[in-house]
């Protein structure tokens, strides 16, 4: 949940980057990092193995400017993507004000999309969420792969109301990375509109 | 939309909370004292550690009690409410208070274990009243006496930040 401080004027929002394994959270968040300016963000930490799997979480502290004379910062979170961290990935999820859910367009990685979008609704709901409440976008990762997907059985299987905001990406090159975050990060701002009086 | 209600600090909340963070760091010779919400925020902090990247330590605490917290659920403990780690020079002493709010003391050998765990018993109880009382009150709304700031931001405040 958004963190207000009236005394230091700040507003702080956690995003949380979720999806299968290897298909480019960490990406997303290195990307941003290189590409913001010095003075918009602070240190990014990994917790990964030694083979640079994210072990359980990257994090990455954004600070995106002034809304009514209030600092508006956004931590971004990702979460472990392989099946077996799933505890940790609940973990993370605590408290998450908005997700973007990085899909891996290659063919061969369709199953571990559906499972990780189920684990997802499943986690969050665990946590007393309702994901149709809940500021999400999906992006639809490594576009410029030979193998991956067409797009329309993507969003069949991913987004089949239509009705997530979503983007296509390639991440390792920066593409898409940008317009994901800041759709997430108005979603996340609306909806504290909402619930202000 | 979520089971913890959404944490909104006014300016009285934070000079209170701020009394007994110093107040902490004098009785308990402590180098610094964070307090941070479980999601990984940081609420306070007050002793002399300067030009520490808080923002980090604030959310390597939460990732370190949120995965004791997993662990002590495994094995059927509600929670580890306290927890230790010892540095050659500095050491951390970590508890957890009003079940969502972690107290982080930093301390060197001015100070001993012993000490610092007496001190931290007192200022946590104060600021488990502290912090009751707030998320009481943000459970009731916030009450009808405070506006939110943002009630009233359009679409254009929000695009403007993005305007680069």
């Amino acid at each position: 949940m958004a963190f207000i401080n009236y005394s230091a004027r700040e507003i702080n929002c956690k995003l949380v980057y979720y999806g299968p394994g290897l298909c480019g959270k960490t990406t997303n968040l290195k990307c941003i990092y290189e590409r913001t300016a010095n003075d918009a963000k602070g240190k990014m930490i990994s917790l990964a193995t030694e083979t640079e799997r994210t072990l359980f979480f990257d994090f990455l502290p954004l600070a995106l400017g002034e809304i009514r004379g209030f600092k508006t910062r956004f931590h971004l979170y990702t979460v472990p993507g392989q099946v077996f961290y799933d505890a940790s990935r609940k973990l993370i999820l605590k408290g998450v004000d908005g997700v973007v859910f990085v899909a891996d367009s290659q063919e061969e990685r369709f199953e571990a999309n559906i499972e990780s979008i189920e684990n997802l609704r499943d986690n969050l709901t665990e946590q007393g969420f309702d994901i149709a409440q809940l500021p999400w976008v999906i992006q639809y990762n490594k576009r410029d792969l030979p193998n991956a997907m067409p797009l329309e059985e993507l969003r069949e299987a991913l987004n089949p109301t239509g009705k997530i905001p979503e983007f296509e990406a390639e991440a390792s090159n920066g593409k898409g990375v940008f317009e994901t975050l800041k759709a997430l990060a108005k979603l996340v701002l609306a909806e504290l509109k909402k619930g202000g009086k | 939309m979520s089971l913890t209600p959404q944490l909104v600090l006014l300016e009285e909340d934070q000079r209170q909370i701020l009394d007994v963070a110093e107040r902490l760091v004098r009785d308990a010779n402590a180098k610094a004292v964070y307090l941070v919400d479980k999601n990984g925020q940081l609420v306070a902090e007050a002793g002399e550690l300067k030009g520490i990247d808080t923002t980090s330590l604030a959310s390597l605490v939460a990732g370190n009690i949120a995965a004791s917290g997993g662990l002590a659920k495994l094995i059927g403990e509600e929670e580890f409410p306290t927890h230790f780690h010892q540095g050659e020079r500095d050491n951390v002493h970590i508890t957890l208070v009003a079940q969502r709010i972690i107290l982080a003391v930093i301390f060197d050998d001015r100070s001993s274990l012993g000490l610092v765990r007496l001190r931290v018993k007192k200022a946590g109880n104060k600021l488990s009243e502290l912090f009751d009382a707030i998320f009481k009150r943000a459970e009731s709304e916030l009450g009808d006496n405070v506006e939110s700031p943002f009630a009233e931001i359009s679409e254009e405040d929000i695009d403007n930040l993005f305007s680069d």
